[in-house]
């Protein structure tokens, strides 16, 4: 599995090559990939006000599970928080930091075209 | 006839007595589900108006439970529970559906047959919670809602197969035909004797959570294919309706056209409400004496009921827009686009529209707040909504602003008193914001709730299910808050008018009474920002609505004409008071608590005398703060 692709915090736009592992959290509208892994540790700093586990099984309640297909279709006006993901054939809302304990592998013609 | 016979109580209110009524042994059904599966609709196909809308004892969280015809006559009683992905419960509604289901729940007898509703077009999630499910041992049946809608989208399941596989009837409905109740009803009859097995449900952990995934996911792809052309109208209406600047473009129109709606829709039937009551009082008046009783009835009773009653249109349109925007899928949307700004004040995204329908009324903004799920977003939301400008307040800001504020331009094209009054608003919402981030900060630190929610697939809203829903709130607001407010009502008119004055006296009747006393009580408290004994006075029955205060000071100072006649009030209000107490009480209003209304909803809303204590004291130290300052900062300037 290769190394979780690590950024500044600034980072907000993300154009990963096919096959990095990204926080969801992080990636930009057009990000595809398959979920990996689910309740990332400390991937958000999250821990301050959810039980890490707590994030984790709600994640899993509402469909993050590994192996399912993700999407960014959307993003908010000022910060481009929250977003807006395709999950599977669902759609789902969520924030950027809630997102980050998502972690994805790209795939898809999003991050070929920005190679 | 004794009262307590059936037949004088069918009267008094018949939904409740006809469930009362049914045998103890009617079948006992309780409906479960994911959210926005279509389930309300169902419970409303089952049992028609034969529905009892009532709060779980201790709790907010609605109960709704109505009877329903079974395919040979028989009675069956339909518990509709809240909306849920999991019995692992984290609102206190989705605490009310575990407690239900696994028959925990104290005073609630646990049902006997589950329905389980599933969105046939969206099954994903929901096979999971049918697996978490049928742990509690219960019979169990699953309904396959919107089932046309599944059909026309090209959507194969296969029914034998999904049923084998979970082990219980599936039946396919279309709620909003009333399409499959019979079937659904048989099915749950003939599972209704079958042995309840010992149940085994605890908290799932994590990896039980992934384990049931994979298990729904396999019963998913053996019994169910997508449509070889998957439906493409929710993608393309988002990428216009979430859109970072078309999408807020849109909501803004959309929340502006409801403003409008609640505003000026409502005005004539409130109107009409409201002359239908001053008739009403003009009427005794002729016919009864003069006396106590007469000003009992008119001044308490029959104004206090009228108050009450003139806030109906406001909250049915409201809700009209509000069960739209919920039914259509498009509250999720909003929430998505509001989330950010509204985050940044502590508050949920889905707050925005309980504070924005706050501008017109507090009363339909705090119980908008019931979008909210998480109960600490919910209570932020209901204890700033007061500081919203709400319509009542329009008379007391225009009549000193009319009395105070020089009409003239200001930079060449702003009216000064236009000015002031946009100042009164934005000070409203930005103490309102300031507010929820002092609560969230302070009281509640830490408890971020995440913002993690389905974004449901658009659909047609149902006219029948609207119009119950907007009819069902109508209900709640009459029965629930009339009972409370109209107790404040009497209570201010008691203070108000009792004792009367005494023979010979020459000042205002109001002077010699309870509220009077207290008024002159106040007087030296409220010195330090500038008021005046008399507008001590008038804020007592102004406790009764805000624009009551105006009245109030007509009659303290002895002025005819009330809220209608500002001119002559104006006037003399200018030649007693100083423009720094003006400003000051302007500044009072846009804080002080002064809504007997308000509060008595918030106590129905919340369930308990704390929360309006509270919105209660805080605003009232704010409103002290505000025109204390306003009034010796004017001072300072010579005002």
């Amino acid at each position: 599995m290769p190394a979780v692709v690590r950024f500044s915090p600034n980072a907000r736009k993300l154009a990963p090559q096919a096959g990095a592992i990204v926080p969801l959290g992080r990636g930009a509208r057009g990000l595809r990939g398959v979920v990996v892994q689910v309740g990332a540790p400390d991937a958000s700093g999250l821990t301050e006000a959810l039980a890490q586990g707590e994030l984790e099984r709600r994640l899993l309640e509402i469909g993050f599970v590994e192996g399912a297909e993700v999407e960014i279709l959307h993003e908010g006006m000022i910060g481009r928080d929250p977003i807006g993901v395709r999950l599977d054939d669902m759609r789902v809302a969520l924030r950027r930091r809630e997102a980050d304990a998502v972690l994805v592998r790209v795939q898809g013609a999003m991050a070929e075209a920005a190679e | 006839m004794s009262l307590k016979s059936p037949e004088a109580r069918l009267s008094v209110d018949h939904a409740e007595d006809t469930l009362s009524r049914v045998r103890p042994k009617a079948l006992r059904v309780a409906l479960v589900g994911n959210p926005n599966c279509g389930k309300t609709a169902l419970f409303n196909a089952l049992t028609g108006a034969r529905q009892k809308v009532a709060n779980y004892a201790g709790v907010t969280v609605e109960r709704k439970e109505g009877l329903a015809h079974g395919p040979n006559g028989e009675t069956l009683r339909v518990l509709d529970l809240p909306g849920t992905y999991s019995l692992r419960a984290r609102s206190p509604d989705e605490v009310i559906t575990r407690d239900v289901a696994l028959g925990r729940l104290e005073g609630e007898t646990p049902p006997d047959v589950m329905i389980c509703v599933a969105d046939a077009t969206n099954l994903r999630l929901v096979l999971r919670l049918v697996l978490e499910l049928k742990q509690i041992g219960r019979p169990m049946v699953l309904a396959l809602n919107m089932y046309d809608i599944a059909e026309r989208q090209g959507w194969s399941i296969d029914l034998a197969r999904l049923s084998h596989e979970l082990g219980m009837p599936v039946v396919t409905t279309v709620a909003t035909r009333r399409r499959g109740m019979d079937k659904l009803l048989a099915a749950v009859e003939s599972v209704a004797g079958a042995a309840h097995e010992v149940p085994a449900w605890c908290e799932p952990s994590a990896a039980q959570l992934r384990t049931a995934h994979g298990e729904a996911e396999r019963i998913r792809k053996s019994c169910i294919r997508p449509p070889s052309h998957p439906d493409t109208l929710t993608g393309r209406l988002d990428s216009v309706l979430l859109h970072p600047v078309a999408g807020v473009a849109i909501l803004l129109t959309i929340l502006f056209l409801m403003f409008q709606a609640v505003f000026s829709w409502a005005q004539p039937p409130m109107d009409l409400i409201k002359g239908a009551f001053d008739h009403l009082s003009t009427l005794i008046t002729q016919v009864m004496p003069d006396g106590v009783l007469r000003s009992l009835i008119c001044d308490g009773i029959i104004s206090g009921v009228g108050s009450v009653l003139v806030f109906v249109p406001q909250i049915m349109i409201l809700f009209l827009f509000i069960i739209l925007l919920e039914d259509s899928g498009y509250m999720a949307r909003a929430a998505f686009l509001m989330d950010k700004i509204m985050g940044g004040a502590g508050l949920h995204g889905r707050a925005f529209i309980p504070l924005l329908s706050s501008f017109a009324c507090a009363i339909p903004g705090i119980m908008g707040a019931r979008v909210i799920d998480n109960k600490r977003d919910r209570l932020t939301t209901i204890l700033v909504a007061p500081l919203m400008t709400c319509s009542a307040r329009i008379p007391v800001y225009t009549l000193i602003i009319s009395a105070f504020i020089p009409n003239r331009t200001v930079g060449g094209f702003a009216s000064l008193q236009g000015l002031v009054m946009f100042g009164l608003y934005a000070t409203g919402i930005l103490s309102a914001l300031a507010v929820g981030f002092v609560v969230r900060k302070i009281f509640w630190r830490g408890a971020t709730e995440p913002f993690l929610m389905e974004l449901p697939a658009y659909k047609r809203p149902d006219a029948k299910n609207v119009a119950m829903g907007v009819l069902t709130r109508g209900k709640i607001f009459v029965k629930r808050a009339g009972t409370v407010i109209l107790a404040m009502m009497i209570v201010v008119w008691f203070l108000s008018s009792v004792p009367g004055p005494p023979p010979g006296a020459l000042g205002p009747a109001i002077n010699y009474s309870f509220a009077g006393m207290i008024g002159h009580g106040l007087e030296p408290l409220l010195r330090p920002i500038g008021f005046t004994w008399q507008i001590a006075v008038a804020l007592i029955p102004g406790m009764a609505a805000r624009e009551v205060a105006v009245a109030a000071l007509g009659t303290v100072y002895a002025v005819s004409g009330g809220e209608g006649a500002t001119g002559p009030l104006a006037g003399v209000l200018h030649a007693h008071w100083s423009l720094a107490t003006a400003l000051a009480l302007l500044a009072w209003y846009v804080f002080a608590p002064q809504c007997a209304a308000t509060l008595g909803v918030i106590k129905r809303e919340t369930n308990s005398w704390l929360w309006p204590t509270v919105t209660f004291f805080y605003m009232l130290t704010l409103a002290y703060a505000a025109a204390f300052a306003t009034f010796h900062i004017a001072r300072a300037f010579g005002a």
